[in-house]
């Protein structure tokens, strides 16, 4: 909410100084979230009397003029205005000043060869208004040389967050009473302008919806004149970034913005029979002041007459009934509705007013004849007219509450000691009414206080909370302990282990596109509101983002990409943490030594995927590679890695190229994926921790190794001639790792060549050459069992 | 023994002399071989009277001695001359490039979570997590905004489409169905009230986490990162909140001087709110935080929202509010990361882009400890 100094001053008296307000709103919980000052904007404007106006040599529609300053000698300035004559008062920005408009600072410069030392103003280059048919006209006694700042009077304006609790300092008046409680000076007494009411009200007034409408107030005036408002009042709207539209509605709006009082004034000659507060029909429409057509329903409340709808109450006037140029009666409409309703309402039509913001906080019960009165006689000051007496139609809420109050709590809940007769006259500033025993009755107006921390807040708040001293948690004794849950370590070594292979970290957005998800196997979660088309619907795998990473990186000019996220995918059934890496482009660029640039292939992915789920304490010697991978990948490029055929931990692969080049990647992407929630945690046992490992020796004998060259069908997957091989001699077999791997000349048709290097371990004694026959042979047999056949 | 000191020195001169191995080694056979004139002298030795060999041996001793200490010396010398010449010849160009070791980088939200996570573990806050696609009801119900709570409005929540629109369960009354409406979090305060209703109080979390707004320009971005804190106990108040957060921001940015001004605000869920503001200077373009926010060439900073846990929150959540009270705090993650590591651009952090990751991203091996201080230098 802004508002200018000069109208907070209307309200308070005070000797403060900008900044000292600025400080105090800040402290009481108002915060400042700017001062505008347009002296600054208006800086180098000065008033300026134009002493001669000679039309220019070489162009039509300019002028040369002279111009008096104040100070030296005239200043000559070239003007295209039409209205620029001799004689006339203006305003002229000189050289340096810079125009509010545009942002463009003056210069002496020659306008068609005319030298020009400045610019005489319109009132839109001022941003004072929309005006722009001609420089600006002052009055003849305007000072000249005096600064149009200081002339315009011009007040900083000052622009404060109002939190939704506070309904009561959504009026300047509200403001300047937290201020006078926060001790910054007195409130002033609100000035009624005198007006004399005769006669009953004409229009018959009803609420026939007491829940949503307790109380409707309201009062003719006849014989208004509408027209433009005055100067002080627009000035006033103005710093508030209210435009005057006419008298009449600058009159509601600015009793709204100066006392948090939203009304509403309806041309009298287009209402016909009672005016009655009612709850909506199903299906009604109503052309509201903002020129929309609202389809309403029966649990808003409206303000109609015999004829039709004409308010969303509380929330917009209708366009039908709203006052014009030519209105002379009207009625003013001063009302009390329901908060909640008039949430629900304003979010089911989607509308959003100043009125509304109010009324859904809450306004003071206790200002409705007041604010009505207050109205009333601004009207007919400044309109004319004669008001009629108040038609009243139900009544306000009117139960106060009363919080009994310990003021111990303030040390309790708020960590600071006010003594209680501080605390007393904190709250009886604020307008609570505190009793001997400390029951305090809270104004109408509050009503966000629930409870006793309610009070310690309204005590902390206008006590200051800088007086709330540091305090240190109570700790445990001793070191820290270890807090981390086994996921969040998982996740932990799983991260830097990635950093530490080569991958980048990258975070991408939880929302993808509707094609990226359907690319993917399709989302689950679509949002109803989104941003853009580009994040709406939640990802079901981490792929897309990092792909369209590569896209951009690619689009310009990377040639290898190594990324890695860790998040979470989005299922139907919950959110499931994973690691997903691309390996993209080169992944050795062309060198001095090997000639070629290498690139990223399935092996290299295979081989990231298994080391960081070692670093991740997987079981990964149990992990067998199994296929189906799915869409994602290359189908012949790309496997699983599970536990049991059911329990898949990872894929790897390379993408599969139709998904690329939905994405626009033109070059083969390696990828992995890891299911963090898949691994299984390491048991923990019973009892104490123990880090203790299960014991072990290095053997004292060394190992040796034998080689196999093994002739196997072409479909034979290797790592099932491995398995067999490792799993031949169990008692002497520690590791089996394929050499060299061939197919062509010499090997038969359908068949390709395994040559495998066997380690053994002996145990207690080293091994005799029967004993190495043995263990071949059992090599040879398992093998045979998978059809290899050893090669002479 | 005249014509032995005769072939002992010409022999010696030959050594001296000898450029090759093979030329030495030709020397050590001719003197010291089976038939080398050494041996062959020893071999006289043989025929003589024990007098004689007493007098004559120790001499021929003494030459053969000398001969093969001259071979061995001159066969080092040729030895390191031969390594010498070798290493010559296999000089390469180290100023010609290594293969690179591929390097990656860690995130900086993913590092400063755990920084995080470091410095809140010494205070004894354990890390928790919940849903980020969260029902309306711990999003926003329990932490006291009701279905038509102003605040509401404030949030900017992003949606799932209503299942009772989509003919969910038509016995269902609206307002359960109201409660039970997904939504993307809008914050990570729903984790405080998922934390109490597991562990009850008292309680000491921290929940760092993605959250979601409907809002995007140059500061915001649609999603980002939050972190919550929460203590409930049974003599927490405002005191103890600021003094963790002073605590947490000094070991953050590694400075003593970081001074904290509390300011009245207002959130549904606490009661008194407070927001929290740091003292910063500006220094070129960039706010570097410390110092008094009213000392000439700083200013104040607001950093989060926070304050004293509103009793009905505790109470939906299934504390005991007469027994229990404490505080709850929230912050920016990528805020503090830009305010420490001097990034400018929040919707770089979601680019992906390697080079940015390259720069602002993070060893694997500047793993936050606290003795090592949590922050890592460039």
């Amino acid at each position: 909410m802004k508002f200018s100094l000069t109208w907070l001053k209307d309200h308070l008296e005070t000797e403060a100084t900008l900044s000292q307000i600025t400080d105090c709103l800040n402290a009481i919980g108002l915060e400042v979230e700017g001062v505008e000052d347009p002296a600054e904007r208006l800086a180098g404007f000065t008033v300026a009397k134009v002493l001669t106006a000679a039309k220019h040599p070489d162009a039509d529609k300019l002028q040369v003029l002279t111009v008096d300053t104040g100070a030296g000698d005239p200043l000559q300035v070239v003007c295209g205005a039409p209205n620029a004559r001799a004689g006339m008062m203006g305003v002229l920005g000189q050289p340096g000043a810079v125009v509010p408009s545009n942002g463009m600072e003056l210069r002496k410069s020659a306008i068609r060869g005319v030298e020009s030392n400045g610019m005489m103003c319109s009132v839109r280059e001022l941003e004072l208004g929309d005006e722009h048919d001609g420089i600006i006209e002052l009055p003849d006694d305007a000072p000249v040389g005096h600064t149009f700042a200081d002339y315009h009077g011009s007040s900083p304006v000052i622009d404060v967050a109002i939190t939704p609790n506070r309904p009561d300092c959504m009026g300047v008046y509200g403001i300047a009473r937290d201020l006078a409680a926060a001790g910054l000076g007195t409130l002033k007494p609100i000035a009624f302008p005198a007006f004399e009411a005769s006669g009953a009200c004409p229009v018959e007034i009803r609420t026939d919806d007491a829940e949503g409408c307790p109380a409707f107030y309201g009062r003719v005036v006849k014989g208004v004149k509408n027209g433009p408002s005055p100067d002080w009042m627009q000035q006033r709207l103005a710093s508030a970034g209210q435009r005057p539209i006419s008298l009449l509605v600058d009159l509601t709006n600015y009793v709204m913005l100066a006392f948090g009082r939203p009304a509403h004034v309806y041309d009298l000659a287009k209402l016909s029979g009672p005016v009655v507060a009612r709850r909506a029909k199903n299906g009604e429409q109503v052309l509201a002041l903002n020129e929309k057509t609202y389809t309403l329903d029966d649990s808003m409340v409206v303000i109609a007459d015999d004829a039709a709808v004409h308010d969303i109450a509380g929330i917009m006037g209708g366009e039908d009934s709203g006052v014009c140029d030519t209105t002379s009666d009207v009625l003013l409409e001063i009302a009390y509705f329901d908060p909640a309703r008039i949430g629900v309402t304003g979010r089911k039509l989607g509308l959003a007013s100043d009125a509304r913001t109010r009324f859904e906080r809450g306004v003071d019960p206790t200002f409705l004849q007041d604010g009505l009165d207050l109205l009333t006689g601004l009207i007919t000051e400044l309109a004319g007219g004669t008001a009629s007496e108040t038609v009243q139609a139900g009544a306000p809420p009117s139960d106060a509450k009363v919080v009994p109050f310990d003021t111990a709590l303030t040390a309790k809940l708020g960590g600071v000691d006010v003594p209680d007769d501080e605390q007393r006259r904190i709250l009886e500033n604020l307008g609570f009414a505190v009793s001997a025993n400390w029951d305090v009755t809270c104004p109408l107006r509050r009503n966000d206080i629930e409870g006793p921390a309610d009070l310690v807040e309204e005590v902390v708040r206008i006590h200051g909370l800088d007086a709330v001293q540091s305090v240190a948690l109570p700790r445990i004794e001793g070191v820290a302990r270890p807090t981390a849950t086994a996921a969040q370590k998982l996740e932990r070594k799983l991260r830097r282990a990635a950093a530490g292979s080569g991958l980048h970290e990258a975070i991408t957005w939880s929302f993808i596109s509707q094609g990226e998800a359907d690319a993917v196997g399709g989302g689950h979660w679509s949002l109803d509101n989104p941003i853009s088309e580009d994040l709406k619907v939640m990802r079901p795998s981490l792929l897309p983002g990092l792909l369209s990473a590569a896209k951009r990186s690619f689009d310009r000019g990377a040639a290898g990409l190594q990324l890695f996220e860790i998040g979470r995918r989005y299922l139907a059934d919950g959110e499931y943490p994973a690691l997903v890496a691309i390996m993209v482009g080169e992944a050795a660029p062309r060198s001095w030594q090997h000639g070629k640039a290498r690139h990223f292939d399935a092996y290299d992915a295979k081989a990231m995927c298994l080391h960081l789920l070692e670093a991740a304490g997987a079981p990964v010697q149990k992990l067998q590679v199994m296929g189906d991978a799915g869409d994602v990948y290359h189908p012949g490029q790309s496997a699983t890695l599970r536990l049991g055929p059911k329990n898949q931990i990872a894929s790897f692969g390379m993408v599969h190229p139709s998904l690329l080049k939905s994405f626009g990647i033109g070059v083969p992407v390696a990828a992995l994926g890891i299911h963090l929630d898949a691994i299984p945690a390491k048991k923990a046992a019973k009892g104490p921790v123990s880090f203790a490992r299960p014991s072990f020796t290095p053997p004292a004998l060394q190992s040796v190794t034998r080689d196999f060259a093994f002739l196997v069908p072409e479909a034979l997957p290797a790592g099932d001639l491995l398995r067999a091989v490792k799993g031949a001699d169990k008692a002497n077999i520690v590791d089996a790792r394929v050499f060299d791997h061939f197919t062509g000349e010499g090997v038969p048709e359908g068949h390709k060549s395994l040559a495998i290097e066997v380690t053994l371990q002996p145990q207690d004694k080293s091994y005799k050459d029967a004993d190495l026959k043995a263990i071949a042979d059992n090599v040879i047999a398992a093998a045979a069992k998978q059809g290899a056949e050893l090669r002479g | 023994m005249t014509e032995l000191t005769a072939q002992k020195q010409t022999t010696l001169d030959q050594i001296g002399a000898a450029t090759t191995l093979d030329a030495l080694e030709e020397q050590r056979v001719a003197a010291l071989g089976k038939k080398g004139w050494v041996s062959l002298a020893l071999k006289t030795l043989g025929s003589m009277s024990p007098d004689e060999r007493k007098e004559v041996a120790p001499a021929i001793q003494a030459v053969r001695g000398e001969v093969a200490a001259a071979i061995d010396a001159k066969k080092g010398e040729l030895e390191s001359a031969a390594l010498e010449a070798q290493l010559a010849s296999e000089t390469i160009d180290l100023t010609l490039p290594a293969p690179d070791m591929a390097k990656g980088s860690v995130h900086p939200v993913s590092q400063v979570m755990d920084e995080l996570a470091e410095i809140f573990a010494d205070l004894g806050f354990a890390v928790a997590t919940g849903p980020e696609i969260e029902d309306d009801w711990h999003n926003f119900t329990a932490l006291n905004m009701d279905e038509s709570h102003p605040a509401r409005a404030m949030h900017d929540t992003f949606y799932f489409p209503d299942a009772a629109a989509d003919g969910g369960n038509p016995a269902s009354s609206s307002e359960a169905v109201g409660q039970k409406r997904m939504l993307l979090r809008t914050h990570t305060s729903p984790v405080q009230i998922r934390s109490m209703k597991e562990q009850g109080a008292p309680i000491r979390i921290i929940a760092p986490g993605r959250v979601y707004r409907s809002d995007s320009d140059a500061t915001h971005t649609p999603m980002f990162h939050q972190v919550e804190g929460l203590v409930i106990d049974r003599d927490i108040h405002l005191g103890h909140l600021k003094w963790t957060l002073e605590t947490f921001f000094k070991a953050f940015f590694e400075r003593e001087d970081i001074t904290l001004r509390l300011r009245p605000s207002y959130f549904p869920f606490t009661e008194p709110s407070v927001e929290f503001d740091v003292g910063y200077a500006n220094e070129g373009d960039r706010r570097v935080v410390g110092g008094h926010g009213d000392a000439p060439g700083h200013d104040w900073m607001e950093l989060g929202g926070s304050g004293m846990v509103n009793r009905r929150v505790l109470e939906f959540a299934g504390v005991d509010p007469d027994e229990y009270q404490g505080f709850a705090f929230g912050l920016g993650i990528d805020r503090i990361a830009m305010l420490k590591y001097g990034m400018n651009d929040l919707r770089a952090f979601f680019d992906g882009d390697p080079r940015w990751l390259s720069h602002y991203g993070f060893s694997p091996y500047d793993q936050p400890t606290l003795s090592a201080g949590v922050g890592a230098r460039p």
